[in-house]
Order: structure tokens, then C-alpha cells, then sequence
């Protein structure tokens, strides 16, 4: 083999490389993501409970957002009546986030954690945030 | 072991078959409960077969008639005021008669007419050439004739701008946020990159309101004791009050010769409608 020590080295150094991200978080536990629901709005809510239950909302809410948004732009509704018989309006910004006051605890804490960047909020004007 | 082409064609044909009805076996279980859900316009809601809308240029005297009016537009839908022409994002904006109403003028016009600013807006054309060019179908004609813009979809590519003759539609060359002076939290605002314009207020509709500029000239009209410069209604509503004016006053349209058939109608006249 010709020039083999210089290949070995640099096939080590290409190993060292690539599984770079698996060693250097070895051992290190990540933080799991903890969505808080501690606003105002739901503190006072008699029933803790979103517009569908948690875990269909937690698996589903962006398809749901989804069909909302051409439920509501394309085909003029604007009441969901939800699968318990409840009615809500249709809006990202008017009915999720008035509950959901907290972007940075609820939404951002899993979508920054799973490397998603939703771009919803290139429009819709995300709630204030008090620095508490 | 070796296979033949034949042999490989058909397993890789029916894994292909299994692996779609596979995919689509979990989608369809999650579309079902989307699918059973159900949603409705609200029953407030205000409907129409066309809304349309008259402008009565002689009821709107003063700048500050025409200010109120626009202002209540940009205010509610968080339009910007970048400062520079060149930049311009506009709903509802002035016009002179000449660039209103091209060909109809002429040297001899009254002062009164040569000088009066003309309120334009999206015309809500019946025949809308926008539509017809978007590649999206980001702006589309709704079954009551609005001619609205999903801005989840527009692509910012400005064919609609090259096809609309009125200069309707408006680009975001900036992220307009920092130039929205008071944010209406209920209403979203656009991204860089996208096209906007009036959409007769759909949203206001949808809740069973007029639009904003409608009702901000209503409310004037009542303080200052006259009538609306603005009236909104059904067209196709022989008993609407839209119908009502425009058969009782020679009213026109803008460019009406390309066939776009606008739903913004101009009277010009003096006279008091009833
Ligand atoms: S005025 Fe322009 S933007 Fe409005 S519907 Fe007509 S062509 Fe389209
Ligand atoms: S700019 Fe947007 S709305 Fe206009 S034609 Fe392109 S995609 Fe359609």
C-alpha cells in the first residue's frame, strides 16, 4: 500500500470527525422539553382542556392549524366545533395564543428542541411576553 | 442467487404497491378524525352573491374626510407606512381624476372634478386578471366576488401586479413590521417578500361587521350630520342600498373598457342619494 500511514491518519481524523456529535454529548443527558400551560388564561379555565384532547393536539396540531388556515382564508368558516361539541374560532392568533400566552415555554420549547422552525410567526403577531 | 430483470421489475413493482397502500392506510386513519371534525361559517356572518361597493366622491369634502377614512383601512389590517413612495404599501389610497379615470379627461374638466381626490382600493374585479396569472392560487375569487389573497401561499413572484390595470396590489420589499405604527393584535401582519392588498374586509365580514372604511365613514357622516362618502352592499340585491344609488345616479367604473367588470362603482354628481 502506498502512502499508508498518511491514509490510516486521515481516515481517523474523517472517523473523529463525522461521529464528532455522538461523542461529545456522550454521557450528557439532554434536557427533555417541558411545555409549560401556566398562564393566566388557563389558571382560570374550570376544565383544564384544550380545544381536542392533549395527546391528539400534541401529535396533530399542525395538520389541524393546517385545515384551519384553509378552513378559514379559503373557505370562509370560522367556528370549529370540536369533537366534544365545544366551539371555538378558528385562529392561530386569536384563540391558541390567547390561551397559550407563553410562546417561548410552550411553543418554542419542543419546536426548538425537535429543530423545527414553524414560520407562522413571520405573520401572526406572536403574544407579549412578560420576562418573568 | 442471482434474479433476472423480470423477476427484480416484479418485486420491486410490489413492494412499490404495498409501500403506497401502506402510507396511505396511516394517513387515511389520521385524516378520518380530521375529516369527522365540524366547522361553520359564523351565523353573524354577513353574505352576499357580489359585495360591491359605491364611492361618492362629492360627500368626502375635506382632507380630513379622506384621512379618517384610510387611516380606520391601514389601522385595523397593520399596513405599514414605510415613507417613500417607491416602498408604498396601500389598501385604500388618492388618486386624481386623470389617473383614476384615463381617456375621460379632458382640458375643459370643472376645477371642482380637476382637483378632487378619488378613494381607490381593489375593485374586486367579476373577471379578475390577478387571479387568472397566479401561479398559486394564492389570490383567488371567493363565491360572494371578493378577490382574496392567501398569503400562506403567494410566492412574492408580482404577476398578479403586472396583471392588475389599477395598481391595486402592493409589495413588501421590507419586513414590514418596524414600520407598523400601532399593531392590531387580532390581525396579522405580512412578511417581506409577499402581495397585499384590500380584501373588502373578509374578516370583518366573517364576524358579521362592515369594513373598516365603510363604517369609519358611516360614523362621520352621523357626527357631521350628511351621508356616507362610502355605501357597501349586495349587488345583486335589487333592494340593497348599493343597487339603490346606482340606479338612481350616473355612476361609472374604473377602466371599464378592459372588461375586468369592477365591483367599485364612482359617482361623481352632486345630488343627495335617499
Ligand atoms: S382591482 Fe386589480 S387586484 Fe383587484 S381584483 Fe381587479 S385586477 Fe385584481
Ligand atoms: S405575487 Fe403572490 S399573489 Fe401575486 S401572482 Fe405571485 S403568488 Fe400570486
Amino acid at each position: 500500500m502506498y502512502n499508508g500511514l498518511k491514509i490510516i491518519i486521515g481516515l481517523l481524523i474523517f472517523v473523529a470527525f463525522v461521529t464528532f456529535p455522538f461523542y461529545s454529548k456522550m454521557g450528557k443527558a439532554t434536557t427533555k422539553p417541558d411545555p409549560k400551560i401556566d398562564t393566566p388564561v388557563i389558571q382560570e379555565l374550570a376544565e383544564k382542556k384544550c380545544v381536542e384532547p392533549k395527546d391528539f393536539m400534541k401529535t396533530e396540531h399542525m395538520k389541524m392549524l393546517n385545515d384551519w388556515r384553509d378552513l378559514v382564508v379559503r373557505e370562509g368558516n370560522l367556528i370549529y366545533v370540536a369533537s366534544d361539541g365545544g366551539k371555538y374560532i378558528m385562529s392561530l392568533q386569536n384563540t391558541c395564543m390567547n390561551c397559550h400566552s407563553n410562546k417561548k415555554k410552550f411553543c418554542d420549547e419542543c419546536h426548538n428542541y425537535s429543530a423545527v422552525v414553524p414560520y407562522c410567526w413571520d405573520c401572526h403577531i406572536q403574544p407579549k411576553e412578560n420576562k418573568t | 442467487m442471482s434474479i433476472n430483470r423480470r423477476q427484480f421489475i416484479k418485486i420491486a413493482g410490489i413492494s412499490t404497491i404495498m409501500g403506497l397502500g401502506g402510507t396511505s392506510a396511516v394517513d387515511l386513519l389520521q385524516r378520518n378524525w380530521l375529516e369527522a371534525a365540524q366547522y361553520s361559517p359564523d351565523p353573524k356572518a354577513l353574505t352576499a352573491k357580489r359585495w360591491a361597493m359605491v364611492v361618492d366622491v362629492s360627500k368626502l369634502k375635506t382632507e380630513d374626510d379622506y384621512k379618517n377614512i384610510m387611516d380606520a383601512c391601514h389601522r385595523v389590517h397593520n399596513v405599514p407606512e414605510l415613507g417613500n413612495p417607491k416602498d408604498e404599501i396601500k389598501w385604500i389610497w388618492k388618486e386624481t381624476y386623470e389617473h383614476a379615470f384615463p381617456g375621460q379627461e379632458h382640458e375643459y374638466l370643472t376645477e371642482g372634478i380637476k382637483h378632487k381626490p378619488f378613494l381607490m382600493l381593489c375593485n374586486h374585479c367579476d373577471n379578475p386578471p390577478c387571479v387568472r396569472v397566479c401561479p398559486t392560487k394564492a389570490t383567488f375569487k371567493r363565491k360572494d366576488g371578493i378577490v382574496m389573497m392567501d398569503m400562506h401561499r403567494c410566492i412574492g413572484c408580482r404577476f398578479c401586479m403586472a396583471g392588475c390595470p389599477f395598481g391595486a396590489r402592493s409589495f413588501n420589499w421590507k419586513d414590514p413590521r418596524p414600520f407598523i405604527k400601532e399593531e392590531n393584535k387580532e390581525f396579522p401582519t405580512r412578511m417581506k417578500g409577499v402581495v397585499e392588498k384590500c380584501t373588502f374586509c373578509y374578516e370583518r365580514l366573517a364576524k358579521g361587521l362592515i369594513p373598516a372604511c365603510v363604517e369609519a365613514s358611516q360614523e362621520a357622516a352621523k357626527k357631521a350630520g350628511t351621508k356616507p362618502g362610502l355605501v357597501f352592499g349586495d349587488l345583486s340585491d335589487p333592494n340593497s342600498e348599493v343597487r339603490r344609488i346606482l340606479s338612481s345616479h350616473f355612476s361609472i367604473r374604473r377602466k371599464s373598457e378592459l372588461g375586468t367588470q369592477p365591483s367599485v362603482y364612482y359617482i361623481i354628481g352632486g345630488n343627495d342619494h335617499a
